[in-house]
C-alpha cells in the first residue's frame, strides 16, 4: 500500500490550497459552530451559507460540486433524528401506521428534521474540503500552533505515518485467513460464530505484538537518529497579511449569515 | 478507502452547540490529566510507542468476523487500548484514533468530536479498565470473563451517554433512541467482547510479560476500580429510569435549561436570542457581546494583517 493510501489531500494550484493551515481551521470551526447555532427553519441562512461553500469550492479550484459529491457520509446517522418527526408537537401534516403505532408527522417536526439535516450537510461540507485543501502533517502543525497539547499532535502524526503500514499488516492476516477456509461447495466453511470470534480476536492479539514490537524498533531507530521527543518540521507555517484578511472577511460573512439567520 | 465506520460516531449538526462544549470540556479535563499522568510515568519513549498503538487500534477496527445475514462483528478497541496499555495511555490512544477519524474520514464531526471522545474514547477506556482491574488478582479465566464483561459493558456505556447528548440536543426522543441504541450496541458489544477476551488470551499465552505485574497494564491505581465501578452502576440504575420515567427526566431537562418547550421553540423569528440561554433578556445581551466580540476580532485581524508582510 502506497504512504498516502489513506490521504484526502487533492493537489492543485489553488488560493485556497495556499492559506496557511491555521485559517482553513479557524474557518471551518467558526462555520461549524455557526450552522450549531442557526435556529430551525433559518432557510435564508442556510442558503447563504451554502453559498458561501459552493464559492469555497471554486476558490479551490476543485470544481463546484467537489464537496457534494463526497457529502452524503454522514446521511446514515439521519436515522437517529428521525424521531423528531413523531414527537415534537404541532399541527398534524400526516399520519400512517408502522406496526400497531400511529405515527403523526407535524410540521414542527419535519422543520426541526430538516434544519438538523442541513446543518449537518453544511458542516460535513466544509470539513471535506479542508482535508482536500490542505496536507494532512500541515494540518497537524496547524493544531499544535492553535495550542492543542503537542504529545496529542504527535501521537496522531504516528497514527498517520504508520496507518498504512498496519493496514497492510492486516491485510496480510486477513489474507492468510481467507486462504485458510477453503470449504468444499455448498458446504459452510467454518466454525460457529464463537469460533470464529475467536480467530477474529487471536488476528488482533496478534496484530496487537507485531505493532508492539514494531514501535520498539521503530524508537530505537529514532533514537539512533537523534530523536528527543520533539518533531521538526521543514515546513514553517506563517501567517501573511493575506491570510490575516482571507479570515476577518470569512468571519464577518459567516457572522451575516448568523445575523440573517435571526432577521 | 478501506475504512469501515463504527456507528457511534455522531456528525456534526447532531449536537446543540451547549451539549458540544460541555462534553468538550469534559474530553479537554480529562486528556489534560491523561497528558500529564503519562508525561510522569514514562518518557519520550511512550510518544512512538502510543501513535504506534494508536494505528494498531485503527487497523484493528478492519479486522472483522461473518456474524449472519450479511453482518458482522468488529472491535471499537476503548476497552482493549485500556486494559494493554493502561487507562491513561490508552485514553490518549483512543482520543488521536478518533481525532483522526472524524478530520480525515469525516467520520464524527469535528465541533462535536469532544462528544465523541468522550464516549468512545474515555468512557469505554475508564469503563473497560476499572472493571478489568477489580479481577487483577484472580486467576486467568475469572480475569479473561471479565474482561468480557467489561468491553461488553464499555460499548453499553458509550451508546448510552450518545443517546443522552443526542436527547439532551434535542435531535432524539428519549424513549426511542435509547433502547435503539442500546439493542444495536447490546450485540455490537458481544462482538467486542469476543474480540477482547481472545485478543487479550491469544497476548497471555504469547507474550505473558506484557499484561504481567511489571506491565503498565497493572500499574493502573485502585482508583480506577471505583471509578469503572461508579459508572457501571450509574448506567445500570440511568437505563430503566430512562425508560420507566421519560417526562421526569425531561422535566430535569428543560430546568437545567438543556430544552426550551417545544412549541415556543426556536422557529424562524425567534429573534437577536442564543440558543441556549432560557431568558431572554439575559441572552440578548450575550448575543450582543457576542456580536462586538466577533467585529473587535474581524478588526483585529485586518490589522494583523496590515502589519504583517506580504
Amino acid at each position: 500500500m502506497h504512504f498516502d493510501a489513506f490521504d484526502r489531500y487533492h493537489e492543485k494550484e489553488s488560493f485556497i490550497h495556499r492559506l496557511d493551515p491555521r485559517v482553513k481551521v479557524v474557518v471551518t470551526i467558526a462555520f461549524i459552530v455557526s450552522n450549531a447555532l442557526l435556529p430551525d427553519g433559518a432557510w435564508m441562512a442556510f442558503v447563504f451559507a451554502w453559498l458561501f461553500l459552493l464559492a469555497a469550492n471554486i476558490f479551490s479550484r476543485l470544481g463546484v460540486a467537489y464537496t457534494f459529491k463526497r457529502s452524503l457520509v454522514a446521511l446514515p446517522f439521519a436515522l437517529i433524528a428521525i424521531t423528531v418527526l413523531f414527537s415534537i408537537p404541532g399541527k398534524a401534516l400526516f399520519t400512517f401506521q408502522l406496526f400497531t403505532s400511529n405515527l403523526t408527522v407535524t410540521d414542527a417536526g419535519l422543520l426541526r428534521f430538516v434544519s438538523i439535516i442541513i446543518r449537518s450537510w453544511l458542516s460535513v461540507q466544509i470539513a471535506l474540503l479542508l482535508v482536500a485543501t490542505t496536507r494532512f502533517p500541515d494540518l497537524i502543525h496547524a493544531f499544535e500552533h492553535l495550542r492543542v497539547p503537542a504529545i496529542l499532535t504527535t501521537i496522531i502524526a504516528f497514527l498517520y505515518r504508520y496507518l498504512f503500514v498496519l493496514t497492510d499488516e492486516v491485510f496480510r492476516l486477513l489474507r492468510a485467513r481467507e486462504s485458510r477456509s477453503a470449504g468444499s461447495t455448498g458446504k459452510r466453511s467454518g466454525g460457529g460464530v464463537l469460533w470464529r470470534a475467536k480467530v477474529a480476536g487471536n488476528m488482533a492479539g496478534q496484530l496487537f505484538l507485531r505493532s508492539y514490537e514494531r514501535s520498539d524498533r521503530i524508537y530505537n531507530a529514532m533514537l539512533s537518529r537523534g530523536y528527543s521527543g520533539r518533531l521538526y518540521t521543514l515546513n514553517p507555517h506563517e501567517m501573511k497579511s493575506r491570510d490575516y484578511f482571507v479570515t476577518a472577511f470569512a468571519i464577518a460573512i459567516i457572522f451575516i449569515v448568523q445575523i440573517i439567520g435571526r432577521l | 478507502m478501506h475504512y469501515s465506520p463504527v456507528p457511534m460516531h455522531i456528525p456534526d449538526g447532531f449536537l446543540s452547540l451547549i451539549v458540544s462544549i460541555i462534553c468538550w470540556a469534559a474530553s479537554a479535563a480529562i486528556i489534560g490529566l491523561a497528558i500529564s499522568k503519562t508525561n510522569k510515568a514514562l518518557g519520550e519513549k511512550q510518544i512512538p510507542l502510543m501513535g504506534v498503538m494508536a494505528a494498531f487500534i485503527f487497523a484493528a477496527q478492519m479486522i472483522n468476523f461473518p456474524v449472519a445475514g450479511g453482518t458482522s462483528g468488529h472491535l471499537l478497541g476503548g476497552a482493549m487500548a485500556a486494559i494493554m496499555l493502561g487507562p491513561w495511555a490508552g485514553m490518549l490512544v483512543m482520543t488521536a484514533v478518533i481525532a483522526v477519524q472524524g478530520l480525515l474520514f469525516q467520520d464524527g464531526g469535528l465541533v462535536v468530536m469532544g462528544a465523541n471522545i468522550l464516549n468512545m474514547g474515555l468512557v469505554t477506556a475508564a469503563v473497560g479498565y476499572g472493571l478489568y482491574r477489580s479481577a487483577a488478582t484472580q486467576p486467568k479465566n475469572v480475569k479473561l470473563g471479565v474482561a468480557g464483561v467489561a468491553a461488553w459493558l464499555s460499548v453499553m456505556t458509550g451508546a448510552l451517554l450518545t443517546s443522552v447528548e443526542l436527547w439532551l440536543s434535542g435531535t432524539s426522543h428519549l424513549q426511542v433512541v435509547i433502547p435503539a441504541m442500546l439493542g444495536v450496541h447490546a450485540l455490537i458489544g458481544l462482538g467486542e467482547a469476543l474480540i477482547t477476551v481472545s485478543a487479550l488470551a491469544f497476548i497471555m499465552r504469547s507474550r505473558p510479560d506484557l499484561l504481567g505485574e511489571d506491565s503498565e497494564s497493572a500499574k493502573g491505581s485502585r482508583g480506577w476500580i471505583w471509578a469503572g465501578g461508579l459508572i457501571t452502576l450509574a448506567v445500570i440504575l440511568f437505563s430503566p429510569l430512562a425508560s420507566t420515567d421519560p417526562d421526569g427526566l425531561n422535566r430535569v431537562a428543560m430546568d437545567l435549561g438543556f430544552m426550551t418547550n417545544a412549541q415556543s421553540g426556536t422557529g424562524p423569528f425567534a429573534g437577536y436570542t442564543v440558543p441556549f440561554l432560557a431568558m431572554t433578556s439575559l441572552s440578548k445581551i450575550a448575543a450582543g457581546a457576542i456580536g462586538v466580540l466577533v467585529v473587535g476580532a474581524i478588526i483585529m485581524l485586518i490589522g494583523r494583517g496590515m502589519k504583517a508582510k506580504t
